[in-house]
């Protein structure tokens, strides 16, 4: 398989100090990737850096190659084109990651026509149209043409996630980045994200760098995953073996804790 | 012994509809209580009428038997030094401006606990495992967890007979969670707990009585072992098949 991302010697500090120190991975296409850390781990930094959306008061180096292209160093106007169509991202809370005053499938429509707009083409008003209602179906939303018309506070936490989805699979991008995008769901409402993210991006054989600091929902989505802490990567590797005998000691922590979450559950009858 | 109870409770806002409906649940002496369910179940609801802080719009609210009037100022006194409450966010129900001694001290003089108010905050401290010099601080010095440590030392310095834990670790990261769970394990042994939170794992590993709450009404509840080994409800069911499990050891 091709190599889609590829992340060497990643590099993020403040004035003050170093936030990620040195990482390397890489993501194939289609391969779905988990990131586990808890919260100052580097993470969703780490994230943002693929993006070439970290802010400019942190100094980034190493290099990071996405579908070919650099991204450390590019100018705005050369990661632009790279935004969208060959990565997109989910984020945790999609009540701020949409815009509160556009209707949902307005917001979609916008990404549809963009994207077209970049392979060449310009759909009439019909087309789009069609296409946002495809998109809303392809995601499963409920009434598709209903929450075509609603306002994002209109409509529930996971309908939203699910509108946050329908954008980012507009932009038909080739590495889908979702960052802890179910952790504000509850967990009936989770399950089906996730297994909506899974089928999608199967489906469309895109990459997933899916980013949790919770075991089992990376396990359900992941085939491999890294472990990041204090802004290192200290381990990785296919989620049935680093589950299974992890060899980092914190990542055998963060196995137990959530291991005694399970067993809660598991009372014989 | 019964400590609270609510006995065909239901509830509504105003004039809307009914957030719950003929609620009938008792929190016994020694017996955690987990309340399940998720977002717009009535967990909140249910949470502010255990707390006496809405009043049922039909059924009653009983402690130690006897029903909750906010008119009688001395029951409520005592109601207040007996139920205490912790909550989720630790960044948010503490208050920047006060020391950590004067934070964990104010059920003690708001409720006019006569008691060695510094040998109190002194033992809550060494009871959630804090540093003694951590009375001299402010919150925003401390982490998340250490900040739901001075939450759970302010519920406990009165020794109540029952804490109401809102999604207590529902903001704190997996290994500060195990700790936090930790601690309120150890305090069981000296008051009894009812665990509001939409995580059916984390009341299973706090709780022997279970409660599961759908848009505000209760489908099912008994022993957490017994729920748990047999859900009888379809929803019960459904949260328990969505709950994500560690995958099998390779």
């Amino acid at each position: 398989m091709s190599t889609l991302l590829s992340v060497e010697d990643l590099q993020i500090r403040t004035a003050a100090r170093p936030l990620v120190s040195g990482i390397s991975f890489s993501i194939a296409a289609g391969e779905r990737v988990g990131l586990i850390g808890e919260s100052g781990s580097g993470k969703s930094l780490t994230a943002l850096a693929v993006l070439g959306l970290l802010p400019d008061t942190m100094r980034v180096t190493g290099s990071i190659t996405l579908d070919g292209h650099p991204v450390i160093g590019a100018r705005d106007r050369d990661l632009v084109p790279l935004r969208g169509r060959s990565v997109a991202a989910v984020f945790q809370e999609p009540m701020t990651a949409l815009d509160p005053l556009m209707r949902i499938g307005d917001q979609v429509a916008e990404v549809v026509r963009r994207r077209a707009l970049r392979d060449g083409t310009k759909p009439g008003r019909a087309e789009i149209a069609s296409r946002v209602l495809a998109l809303l179906e392809r995601v499963a939303l409920p009434e598709p043409a209903r929450i075509a018309r609603a306002f994002p506070h209109e409509i529930s936490g996971g309908q939203r996630q699910r509108g946050a989805i329908a954008m980012a699979l507009a932009c038909r991008p080739k590495l889908l980045i979702a960052d802890e995008p179910t952790t504000a769901l509850d967990v009936t409402t989770q399950a089906e994200i996730l297994k909506l993210l899974e089928t999608v991006v199967r489906d469309e054989g895109m990459g997933l760098l899916f980013i949790s600091h919770d075991l089992p929902v990376v396990a359900t989505v992941a085939e491999r995953a890294l472990v990041m802490r204090h802004g290192a990567l200290i381990e990785e590797g296919p989620v049935g073996t680093l589950f299974g005998r992890p060899s980092h000691p914190y990542t055998e922590g963060l196995v137990a804790a959530a291991r005694a979450f399970d067993a809660a559950l598991e009372f014989a009858p | 012994m019964t400590l609270l109870a609510l006995s065909g409770v239901s509830f509504s806002y105003g004039r809307g509809s009914r957030v719950l409906q003929d609620i009938d649940l008792a929190v016994e002496a020694g017996s955690n209580l987990g309340i399940v369910g998720e977002s717009g179940s009535g967990k909140t609801t249910m949470l502010k009428l255990l707390l006496g802080l809405e009043r049922a719009s039909s059924g009653a609210v009983s402690f130690r038997g006897e029903r909750l009037d906010a008119a009688n100022r001395g029951f409520m006194r005592g109601f207040r030094r007996s139920v205490q409450a912790v909550f989720q966010d630790p960044y948010s129900s503490l208050d920047p401006r006060q020391r950590v001694f004067d934070i964990i001290a104010e059920p003690l003089r708001s409720l006019k606990i006569e008691t060695d108010i510094a040998a109190a905050v002194e033992q809550a401290l060494r009871d959630v495992d804090l540093p003694a010099d951590a009375a001299r601080r402010y919150p925003h010095e401390f982490s998340g967890g250490q900040r739901q440590r001075i939450a759970i030392a302010r519920a406990i310095v009165a020794n109540p007979d029952l804490i109401i834990a809102d999604e207590v670790v529902s903001a704190l990261d997996l290994t500060t969670r195990t700790r936090i769970i930790d601690l309120l394990r150890s305090l069981s042994a000296r008051m009894t707990f009812v665990v509001v939170s939409h995580d059916i794992a984390l009341v299973a590993l706090l709780c022997e009585r279970l409660v599961v709450l759908e848009k505000g009404r209760i489908v099912e509840q008994g022993a957490t072992r017994d729920i748990l080994a047999r859900p009888a409800h379809p929803y019960t069911r459904q949260l328990l098949a969505s709950t994500p499990r560690m995958p099998e050891r390779v």
